[in-house]
């Protein structure tokens, strides 16, 4: 004899389509055009902000740049579900959440550029720096919510990464400390539908990643990444039930990588303009501003203003940038332990022996 | 003539492998449509198909343990990982399984795979990808590490490495990828596993050196020429198993050793290097032993990456150094 012992569905959240037209009643937040234009404004820097990384980097001023063209909503709408106390731990495509949190500019290319002191930034002092090798930084937010649980807190983690790492053995260990402790963490998948060459589909033969949440008994769920008030009302929704000590949630943003995988890749090399091209009529940018232009809430004038204002910002940043006086070899051997041990000393006075 | 780059001649050599026998796979993340981040697997896919040549899930722990499986079945995988820093969550399949296999069954299952992955620094990669891991690995009990310095040794080590019965790290220094040409002829024959090149001869120090500190010290030598003293130059290419004849040899002649490695000092290869002639070459010895390494520091981002890696003039300070004691 055979009985079903479990089942499952997994479910698909938009508000907001393409052509910009709200489907059903919008969340409480989004009913307050001023809280869709700050998020509006969030994209837009995010993306001016990619803008001028990438020329950085085709000028040999910027390392290797990972842009997040097209994924704005996913960084955005997570962060504006946050709170400053919350503690962010991201990978390494989310400026967009980053610079809502109130790292800088500067500082974001400071790290890009090859300096450490990138990812000592000034605020928000919780959240842990880029991390570059894919899903290693999950069992980290499991670690980080545990401490909060420790501690009594109601505070909340958010820990992003890519459809890529979903792959990773981490990942599947975060999951499953995140559910057996009903930890205080909610994972966003960019779900860009690339990691480097390698589609989604040859990622997991599931139909869903949001279901890798079933099988550490959490819930998850789909989220449309493209529509940033879907992005945000989910993960606040999830940091809700995560802070009166519901648990863990997956949250899988479905969006698209428009660009190359960073500035050391050649899209074109495996994926065509056939199967890119239909992604730029779903992107984030335009069916906000749809939006709120059909609520009267914002202008051509508005727009134009947004734009220059995000220039100057960035035009303001590189300079910053480019004016930082550089690290000395001293700072290798600095940060390495607390205490600079008599021997590290020693090799510091070597190496440092012939610096002006 | 057929010359090629260091990657050129990797990708010569998973060729010319695969084409001489059918249990050579391809196995790692984008090494299918794309070629892989590097190109070293670029051709192959629409060579040999896409039964042989396989894009994995993200995933490097998998990918070291799948080799094992293909590998206990017959077939010759070759795994890359894609850049240095992502060899670590491969590490417990290497140390607990693919360098052990053979020794746990005594012989019955055995783990005939390579692992190629890039290492050290230089060419202004992003955190995590400008690494030199060889001393960990040299240290697994079991495993081959070969390390490449030039395209025609690094043809003919890994049409080795892939031909060898256990399992083999083969790591691609990223700053020799496209640093020059050489000819490599297509038919070049493999090159033993257990055999250092000496590289330059000399009579008054001996330089030993592996991967991209190889051209670092041709370079020392070439201006300590110019100072009347004599290098010799040897590339260890293969760590493990260690050519110790070749290096008590020529101390033997010069009565100087500098060993010089990418990596950190502390329990670096040159370490190993330096303790086996102290236990057989010591009378042979004129003056200590300099070790020229990167500090023990992590390896910093790209603005200070050259400050880390030895040059060539760090090196023949310390071949100065050395002759300057005796
Ligand atoms: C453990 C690890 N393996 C490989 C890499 C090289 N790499 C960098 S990003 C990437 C793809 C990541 O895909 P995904 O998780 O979907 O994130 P995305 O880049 O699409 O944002 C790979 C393979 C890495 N950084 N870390
Ligand atoms: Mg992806």
């Amino acid at each position: 004899m055979e009985t079903v012992v479990a089942r499952f569905e997994i479910r698909h959240r938009r508000h907001l389509g393409p052509d910009g037209v709200p489907a059903g009643d919008l969340p409480a937040f989004a009913r307050d055009p001023a809280e869709l234009v700050a998020l509006y404004r969030g994209m837009v820097r995010t993306r001016a902000f990619d803008q001028k990384a990438v020329a950085l980097q085709r000028t040999g001023r910027l390392g290797t740049y990972a842009s997040s063209l097209g994924q704005e909503a996913v960084a955005v709408g997570l962060a504006a579900a946050m709170r400053p106390d919350d503690v962010f731990v991201p990978a390494f495509r989310e400026h967009g959440a980053q610079l809502w949190r109130g790292v800088t500019m500067r500082e974001l290319l400071l790290y890009w550029g090859g300096d450490e002191r990138g990812s000592n930034f000034a605020g928000p002092r919780q959240d842990f720096p880029v991390n570059v090798p894919v899903g290693s930084q999950a069992p980290h937010a499991a670690g980080v919510a545990l401490a909060m649980r420790l501690h009594g807190e109601d505070r909340a983690v958010v820990c992003a990464f890519g459809d890529g790492a979903t792959s990773k053995g981490d990942v599947a260990e975060a999951l499953v400390f995140a559910g057996v402790w009903s930890l205080p963490v909610v994972f966003v998948v960019n779900n860009n539908q690339w990691a480097i060459s390698v589609p989604r589909r040859a990622q997991t033969a599931a139909e869903t990643l949001a279901q890798k949440a079933i099988a550490a008994g959490i819930p998850g769920m789909q989220v449309d990444g493209n529509d940033v008030i879907a992005v945000r009302d989910a993960v606040a929704e999830a940091l809700a039930r995560a802070r009166s000590g519901g648990g863990a949630t997956v949250v899988e943003a479905v969006t698209y990588r428009l660009g190359d995988h960073t500035t050391a890749d050649d899209a074109r090399r495996y994926r065509d303009d056939a199967e890119v091209s239909p992604h730029w009529r779903e992107e984030p940018l335009p069916r906000l501003r749809t939006y709120l232009t059909s609520l009267g809430a914002w202008t051509k004038a508005q727009e134009d203003a947004l734009l220059a204002q995000c220039r100057a910002e960035v035009d303001q940043a590189e300079a910053d940038y480019l004016a930082t006086p550089p690290q000395d070899l001293a700072s290798i051997f600095d940060h390495t332990f607390a205490v600079l041990p008599a021997e590290l000393a020693r090799q510091k006075a070597e190496a440092t022996g012939d610096e002006p | 003539m057929t010359e090629r780059t260091l990657v050129q001649a990797v990708n010569a050599a998973m060729a010319r492998a695969m084409a001489e026998d059918p249990a050579v796979l391809v196995v790692g993340e984008d090494v299918g449509t794309d070629g892989g981040v590097f190109r070293a697997t670029e051709g192959l896919l629409g060579r040999f198909g896409p039964q042989r040549v396989i894009d994995t899930p993200l995933a490097e722990a998998g990918i070291a343990g799948l080799a094992v499986g293909l590998a206990a079945q017959g077939f010759r995988p070759v795994a890359e990982i894609q850049f240095t820093g992502f060899i670590y969550a491969a590490l417990d399949q290497v140390v607990n399984h693919a360098a052990r296999l053979r020794t746990r069954t005594r012989g019955r299952l055995t783990c005939p795979l390579v692992i190629r992955a890039p290492t050290g620094g230089g060419v202004r990669a992003p955190e995590h990808h400008s690494e030199s891991p060889e001393a960990m690995f040299a240290h697994i009990p079991g495993l081959r590490v070969v390390v490449a310095s030039s395209p025609a040794r690094a043809f003919g080590l890994l049409l080795a490495a892939i031909r060898d019965p256990d399992p083999v790290l083969f790591l691609e220094p990223t700053r020799l990828y496209r640093a020059v040409r050489e000819e490599v002829p297509d038919d070049a024959p493999p090159l033993p596993l257990d055999r250092a090149f000496v590289l330059r001869e000399g009579t008054d120090a001996t330089l030993v050196a592996w991967g991209g500190m190889v051209p670092e010290a041709l370079a020392a030598a070439e201006a300590l020429e110019k100072e009347d003293v004599s290098c010799e130059v040897i590339d260890l290419a293969t760590l493990k198993p260690l050519d110790e004849e070749t290096i008590l040899a020529s101390v033997a002649r010069t009565g100087r050793l500098v060993v010089v490695q990418e990596a950190p000092l502390t329990a670096g290869f040159g370490a190993e290097v330096a303790a086996r002639v102290a236990e057989r070459g010591l009378m042979s010895l004129r003056a200590p032993v300099r070790r020229v390494t990167g500090w023990d520091t992590v390896m910093p981002l790209l603005r200070l990456e050259q400050r880390y890696i030895p040059s060539a003039a760090r090196i023949a300070a310390a071949v100065r150094d050395a002759m300057a004691f005796a």
